[in-house]
């Protein structure tokens, strides 16, 4: 009786810190107070844990609660912790037994049924990686916290049960009662098929550079007018992907369950795809809101492919911030509260028109640009940018003879991801020694050191050089294309057709 | 205000206090405003622990419209020590030296009536 101790965890970006809830009960007037940095949802949880309570048939003692939330220093929001609230409360009022280590994640509804939460992924990491391994979750959830190893999970309905479980006098609980809904008349939407490479006419460059983007994990450039198919191309990347590997597979489900989009049953295994709209805001594509910054479409990209159509209709700002992902792999966000770091390793499609009215360059229609005005909209992509995306293609229009033809001709996606699995195959065998999964990782050091290939090979790239058409950070990005093309052979080193090739998909704009 | 239930409760309360060694002063005490600059009745004025000690009873029978003790508000509170410093004042004994407690009376038909004390409100 007077006090007690549960865990709840604070996630900042995709760490969570665990957070001990302290319930005190003072004999003096009924009060309900709860301290240590909570943000208003969490306040509002004073009346929310009074009525699940009393709801559940065991109410909260008429004396003064005071609840602590230490570090006291961390901010804390959300509805995550009324469970471990409302538990410690009663236990401090000697009502239910202690219950050690265990950690408590779930919203309560007034009724005292407990409803899932977001982030229960990285929650229940954080929990486990912190030796909390006992862990109490709303039903909703539970299929999402088993999915980390090691972790002890328990599924409640209700607040109930939970109390049951905990040992607390079963006699006088009440578990909330809800009518369950007739079943849906309106059939469910049917699943999308994914889309196939099958369904392509033509653009045989495209392809080609499409599969040695999925084999080498390069970033990818595609320059064409309006309607040859840059988008329906960039949709069928993420097809040609392998499966995610355990860890990289946690980390994407981990980052999709903190952006709520329900609760998760299973590891998300096929790489995401994003495709925000050129309107799209900083906030909006790295990460943003109040308090705690909630993970944006860039690293909903993580390990999968951010398409980015109309790239030069971007902001600028946008466009500029997009370095530090490509950099680093992440994203941090920084706020008064806090600064959260979240995951955002994707692989870039940029697709472009040829010139703002789209239609330079090609057959038919005449482009109305100035000169002025086409220098103006590159401008903006060129420069640090473009140095990181290794292939660049023109995409031109696809004539009538090549639809007719073409259309559920093209090879299929699952033929070309054959291919491009065993090309990644080779290639991890080949780089675990260096440290890198892909080609496109590949920085100068090894490009001219250990992986320097024979001079016969690199001849005309030294050509080249000395020419000037061709810049130190071109031969490197020519180098790891030319690697990729090896890896899709299945040769053990790029041979001069290969850097021929590779040369040949960066010849769009100078860099 | 003072239905059966009230007083039932009131009666209860201060043989509850007497047999804690609360010695009971006075019942419905009630100030006057003009003399005492306070408006309100104190249930019951005792002596504990050589304190003037003012005790507000609440009594309901169940608990459905929430605890009695739920009804004290830091207002009330407020007005209960302005009481007991004027029954001090009143009856010659130092004003400084007092306490406000209360006592929570739920009667349920058919079982025991509880008392639970609260002792020195804030």
């Amino acid at each position: 009786m007077g006090f007690a101790r549960t865990w709840a965890v604070a996630l900042v970006g995709l760490d969570g810190a665990m957070v001990e809830v302290e319930a005190d009960i003072g004999q003096t007037l009924p009060a309900f107070s709860i301290v240590g940095l909570p943000d208003a949802a969490l306040n509002e949880a004073r009346e929310r844990l009074r009525a699940a309570a009393r709801n559940s048939g065991m109410p909260l003692t008429a004396r003064k609660i005071t609840v602590n939330l230490t570090p006291a220093t961390l901010p804390k929001r959300g509805s995550l912790f009324d469970l471990a609230i409302v538990v410690s409360a009663l236990q401090a009022g000697g009502t239910v037994p202690r219950t050690g280590t265990t950690v408590f994640l779930a919203e309560l509804g007034l009724d005292g049924a407990l409803r899932p939460v977001r982030g229960i992924l990285p929650a229940v990491m954080a929990a486990v990686r912190a030796g909390h391994d006992r862990i109490v979750v709303a039903q909703a959830n539970a299929a999402e916290a088993a999915l980390v190893p090691g972790a002890r999970v328990e599924g409640h309905a209700c607040l109930a049960d939970v109390l049951a479980a905990a040992g607390a006098d079963p006699a006088g609980l009440l578990r909330p009662r809800r009518p369950a809904p007739r079943a849906g008349t309106l059939p469910a939407p049917a699943p999308a098929r994914p889309p196939d490479l099958a369904d392509v006419a033509g653009q045989a460059d495209g392809r080609l550079a499409l599969e040695i983007a999925a084999a080498g994990g390069h970033h990818l450039l595609m320059v064409g007018p309006p309607g040859s198919g840059k988008t329906m191309l960039a949709e069928r990347l993420p097809g040609l992907l392998p499966d995610l590997e355990d860890d990289a597979a946690m980390e994407v489900t981990a980052l999709h369950s903190l952006h709520g989009s329900g609760p998760r049953t299973a590891l998300v295994r096929r790489p995401p795809f994003e495709a925000p709209h050129h309107t799209v805001s900083a906030a909006a594509l790295f990460g943003g809101g109040s308090g705690i910054p909630n993970p944006g479409a860039a690293s909903r990209a993580h390990r999968g492919v951010l398409f980015l159509d109309e790239a030069p209709e971007f902001d600028r700002g946008v466009i500029d911030a997009l370095r530090q992902p490509l950099e680093s792999g992440t994203v941090t966000i920084d706020r008064s509260t806090a600064s959260a770091t979240y995951p955002a390793r994707f692989q870039l499609v940029l697709a472009a028109n040829p010139c703002p009215c789209g239609q330079a360059g090609g057959r038919g229609a005449e482009c109305t640009c100035t000169p002025r005005e086409r220098r103006a909209y590159f401008g903006k992509l060129s420069g640090p940018l473009l140095d990181r995306v290794d292939l660049q293609i023109a995409v031109p229009k696809v004539s009538y003879g090549e639809l007719a033809a073409g259309a559920g001709q093209g090879e299929p996606t699952a033929a070309v991801a054959r291919r491009v699995a065993a090309a990644r195959a080779h290639q991890a065998e080949r780089l675990r020694p260096l440290g890198a999964r892909t080609n496109a990782e590949l920085g100068g050091g090894l490009l001219n050191g250990v992986l320097r290939p024979p001079r016969a090979v690199t001849v005309p790239l030294e050509r080249a050089m000395d020419r000037g058409s061709l810049t130190a950070r071109g031969y490197q990005r020519v180098l790891r294309v030319a690697w990729t093309l090896a890896d899709l052979e299945g040769r053990p080193g790029p041979t001069a057709d290969d850097v021929d090739t590779a040369l040949w998909f960066r010849s769009l704009v100078p860099a | 205000m003072d239905g059966g239930l009230g007083a039932y409760g009131e009666r209860l309360a201060a043989a509850h206090l007497a047999e804690r060694g609360y010695r009971i002063l006075e019942r419905n005490w009630r100030a006057v405003p003009g003399r005492d600059g306070v408006r309100g009745e104190a249930d019951i004025v005792a002596e504990h622990d050589g304190l003037v000690v003012v005790v507000e009873v609440k009594t309901r029978s169940g608990t459905g419209y929430g605890h009695p003790f739920e009804s004290i508000t830091p207002q009330k509170t407020a007005r209960l020590h302005r009481l007991a410093a004027a029954w001090a004042r009143a009856h010659g004994r130092d004003p400084r030296l007092i306490r406000v407690d209360a006592v929570a009376v739920v009667v349920r038909p058919g079982t025991a009536p509880s008392l639970e004390v609260l002792l020195q409100l804030q």
